[in-house]
C-alpha cells in the first residue's frame, strides 16, 4: 500500500515538478530569530491572508442565496437570517472576519513600520500592501451596499454627493457609480460586480505580488538598535543571515498556524454571539427618521467631515484621501536606509501615536456624532422635572415653547437630547434675556449652527421662552446681567 | 544558434520585422480598436436621460403655506427596482400669485450637503438633516449647518388642475433638478 502511494506520488511530481519549483519556496530560510518570541511579531500578514480565506469561502456561500436585484436583496437577506439553516451564521461571519481583516492589516501595518522593514529591499512589498489595504477598505464599502437597507441606500447616497463635487466631472461619475440617474437595481448590480468579481480580482493578484515579494525579498529580520539599513551592504548581511537561518515550513509557521487558528476561533466566536449585522429596515428611500451611518472603517472620515470648516470640506472629500494615500506610498521612499529599531526611531513611534490618537478620536466622535440633532428629542423627551418644579406658569409655558419648536432637537437638557448645540441645563447663568432673544431671534450670525427663529416665534412664545431659559440657572444664582450677579461675577477670587 | 538569437536584446529583436510581424501589429491594433471602443462605450457611457412628469396631486389640495411630503413612484426607476424607486418631494402651496395661478416650492428630500433625507418639523418651520445637522428654512434657504446651498428645486407645473412634478434624478451640487439654476 506505502509503496503504492509512493509510486503515485512519484508519478506526480515526474509531471508537477514541485520538489525544484514549490517545496524550496516553502522552506526558504528565514532569520533565525523568528523561530524565537521574536516570532510573534510577525503573526499578523498570515492572520489577515487567513480571514481573506474565510472571506472567500462565506462569500461564495451567501452568493448562492443572496439576490442582487433592489426588488428581491432585501428578502433574501432575511431569507438568510431566518430560514437558510446557519445562513445567519454565514452572514455573521462574513461581517466579522471582514472587521478582523480590517483591523489584521491595520496592526500588520503599524508592526512593519514601526519595525522599519519597509525599508530597502521591501519597499515594493510596502507599496502593494497599502493598495491591499485600500482594496480591503473598497470591499468593507461595497459589502455595506450589499446589505441593501437604508444606510445602505443613504450610502450610495453620501458616496454620489461626494463624487458629485469633482469639478466638471462630477454629473458624470455619480451617474457613473449609481448606474444610472436615480439609486436603484443598476446601483446594486454596480456594488455587487464590484465586492464580487473586480475587487477580489485586484486583491487576490496584488495578494500574490506582495507574496512574491515576502519569498523573493525575504522577512525582515527583527530589528536591533544599531544595526544600520544600507542599501550598499544590505543584501549580503541579510545572505550571511540567513546562512544560519531556518527554513519557514517549520517552526517559523508554527506561530502564524497559532495565532490564524486564535483569529479564526475569535471571529467565530463573534460571530455565533452577536449574530449577522442588519439588515435594518427595508430599503424604502421614503420612510422617515433614517439616520444613516457609515461602517466602522469610515467613521473617522463621517467625524472629520462633520468638524471640519465648510470651506475645507470639498478638500476633505476629495484631496485628503488621495494626500493620506500618497502619504502612505511615499514612506519606504522618505526613509529606505539607517536604523530600524523602533527605540531608535522616537519620530515613527510618535507618528503611529498620534495617527492612532487622531484616527481613534475621529472614530469616537463618529460614533457618537454630536453634530447631528436627534431628531425625536423634541417630542421623545420630556423636560426633567426637577428644573421645572419650582416655574411660574409662564415659564412652564416656555418650557413647552421649547419642545414644540424643537430646539430639544439640538440642545440637551441635563444630558438628554440633542449635542449640536450647547446644553441648556444653566444657560440662564451665562446669556441674559436679552442675549437670548437676540440669539433665537437671528440665529448664529453668518449662518453658521443655528437656525434664526425670529419669524417662527410669536412674541408671546418669545417671553415665555426666554422667561423658561433665564431661570436655568443654579439654586440662589441670580440671573445674568443683574447687579446682584454683577457682584457675585466680580467678588469671584 | 538558437540559444543566441534567445538572449539577444530585445530591441534587435524586435528591429528585424518580416511584413508578417508587421500583419499581426497592424491586425493586433485593429482588434484593439473594434473591441476597446464598443466597450468603453458600454462600461464609461451614460444613457440620455428621458423627461417623465409624475402627478402628485390635485393642485387644490394642497393647504397654502403647508408644507407636505409626497412620495411616488419614480418613473426613471428600473423595473426591478421595487420599493427603491419610491421618490418622496417636500411640496410647499405659496398660495395664487397675481394672476390667480397657484404657485408651489417643491424640493427634493436630499440635503445639498452630502444627500441625507431630511425631515419637516412645521413647528418649528425647518428642515432638519440627521447626518451632519444641516437645517433649512420653509423656503428651502438654508439656515445653518454644513450645507452648501439650499435644498434643491423640483421643476414643476399643473396641468389641468394636477400638480405635477418632473421625475427628479439623484440631485448633486453641480447637477441639479432645475433648469434655471443650471444656467445660473
Amino acid at each position: 500500500m506505502r509503496r503504492t502511494l509512493h509510486a503515485i506520488g512519484a508519478w506526480f511530481e515526474a509531471r508537477l515538478c514541485l520538489g525544484n519549483s514549490l517545496w524550496p519556496m516553502l522552506t526558504h530560510p528565514v532569520p533565525k530569530s523568528i523561530a524565537g518570541p521574536m516570532g510573534w511579531w510577525y503573526v499578523f500578514g498570515s492572520a489577515s491572508m487567513t480571514l481573506l480565506m474565510l472571506q472567500i469561502v462565506t462569500g461564495i456561500g451567501l452568493a448562492l442565496v443572496y439576490v442582487p436585484a433592489a426588488d428581491k436583496a432585501y428578502d433574501s437577506l432575511l431569507y438568510l437570517n431566518y430560514v437558510q439553516p446557519l445562513g445567519w451564521f454565514l452572514r455573521a461571519l462574513h461581517y466579522y472576519a471582514g472587521s478582523g481583516m480590517v483591523v489584521m492589516l491595520l496592526v500588520h501595518m503599524t508592526q512593519v513600520f514601526l519595525h522599519g522593514s519597509y525599508k530597502y529591499p521591501r519597499e515594493l512589498t510596502w507599496v502593494v500592501g497599502v493598495f491591499l489595504l485600500i482594496l480591503t477598505m473598497g470591499m468593507f464599502f461595497t459589502g455595506q451596499i450589499l446589505r441593501w437597507d437604508p444606510d445602505a441606500y443613504w450610502g450610495l447616497a453620501v458616496g454620489g454627493s461626494m463624487a458629485g463635487r469633482v469639478p466638471g466631472a462630477g454629473p458624470w461619475i455619480v451617474e457613473l457609480m449609481l448606474g444610472g440617474p436615480v439609486i436603484g437595481g443598476n446601483s446594486l448590480s454596480r456594488f455587487f460586480t464590484l465586492h464580487v468579481f473586480v475587487i477580489p480580482a485586484l486583491l487576490l493578484s496584488l495578494l500574490a505580488v506582495h507574496l512574491w515579494l515576502v519569498i523573493k525579498k525575504g522577512i525582515s529580520a527583527p530589528p536591533q538598535p544599531g544595526k544600520i539599513v544600507d542599501p550598499k551592504t544590505y543584501d549580503a548581511e541579510y545572505e550571511r543571515e540567513l546562512s544560519t537561518g531556518v527554513p519557514f515550513l517549520g517552526e517559523a509557521i508554527l506561530k502564524d498556524l497559532f495565532f490564524s487558528a486564535l483569529v479564526v476561533v475569535v471571529v467565530v466566536a463573534l460571530a455565533a454571539v452577536l449574530g449577522p449585522k442588519g439588515p435594518t429596515a427595508p430599503p424604502d428611500p421614503t420612510l422617515g427618521g433614517a439616520n444613516p451611518r457609515p461602517e466602522w472603517p469610515f467613521l473617522w472620515l463621517f467625524g472629520l467631515l462633520s468638524l471640519s470648516p465648510g470651506w475645507a470640506e470639498t478638500f476633505i472629500i476629495l484631496v485628503f484621501p488621495v494626500l493620506l494615500i500618497l502619504g502612505l506610498f511615499s514612506v519606504p521612499f522618505v526613509s529606505n536606509r539607517g536604523e530600524r529599531a523602533p527605540s531608535k526611531r522616537p519620530v515613527a513611534v510618535l507618528a503611529v501615536v498620534v495617527l492612532f490618537t487622531i484616527f481613534g478620536t475621529l472614530t469616537y466622535q463618529g460614533v457618537t456624532a454630536p453634530w447631528s440633532p436627534e431628531m425625536t428629542a423634541w417630542s421623545g423627551q420630556p423636560v426633567p422635572v426637577n428644573i421645572v418644579r419650582q416655574s411660574s406658569p409662564r415659564q412652564l409655558q416656555g418650557a413647552l415653547v421649547f419642545q414644540n419648536k424643537n430646539c430639544r432637537n439640538c440642545h440637551a437638557l441635563e444630558g438628554t437630547g440633542g449635542r449640536r448645540g450647547p446644553d441648556l441645563t444653566l444657560v440662564g447663568s451665562r446669556l441674559t434675556a436679552d442675549q437670548l432673544i437676540d440669539q433665537v431671534s437671528n440665529g448664529t450670525p453668518g449662518g453658521g449652527n443655528m437656525p434664526a427663529y425670529g419669524s417662527q416665534i410669536g412674541p408671546d412664545e418669545m417671553s415665555a421662552l426666554v422667561d423658561f431659559l433665564t431661570s436655568l440657572r443654579p439654586a440662589g444664582q441670580p440671573a445674568v446681567g443683574t447687579p446682584a450677579s454683577h457682584t457675585l461675577a466680580t467678588d469671584r477670587p | 544558434m538558437a540559444d543566441s538569437t534567445c538572449h539577444a536584446p530585445l530591441w534587435t529583436r524586435l528591429r528585424r520585422r518580416t511584413l508578417f510581424q508587421w500583419l499581426t501589429f497592424g491586425l493586433s491594433a485593429l482588434a484593439v480598436t473594434v473591441l476597446g471602443a464598443p466597450l468603453l462605450g458600454y462600461f464609461f457611457g451614460v444613457r440620455k436621460r428621458e423627461e417623465h412628469w409624475v402627478t402628485v396631486g390635485d393642485a387644490d389640495q394642497f393647504a397654502v403655506n403647508e408644507t407636505r411630503l409626497c412620495t411616488f413612484d419614480n418613473p426613471l426607476r428600473q423595473p426591478w427596482d421595487g420599493i427603491t424607486a419610491l421618490t418622496g418631494v417636500y411640496v410647499r402651496n405659496l398660495g395664487p400669485d397675481q394672476q390667480g395661478q397657484d404657485q408651489f416650492l417643491i424640493f427634493a428630500v436630499n440635503c445639498a450637503h452630502l444627500g441625507c433625507p431630511v425631515s419637516w418639523f412645521p413647528q418649528s418651520g425647518l428642515f432638519m438633516c440627521p447626518c451632519h445637522g444641516g437645517a433649512y428654512y420653509a423656503n428651502g434657504e438654508r439656515a445653518s449647518g454644513p450645507p452648501p446651498r439650499g435644498l434643491f428645486h423640483c421643476t414643476w407645473r399643473v396641468e389641468q388642475g394636477r400638480l405635477q412634478v418632473q421625475a427628479p434624478h439623484y440631485p448633486t451640487l453641480q447637477d441639479t433638478l432645475s433648469a434655471e439654476e443650471k444656467t445660473t
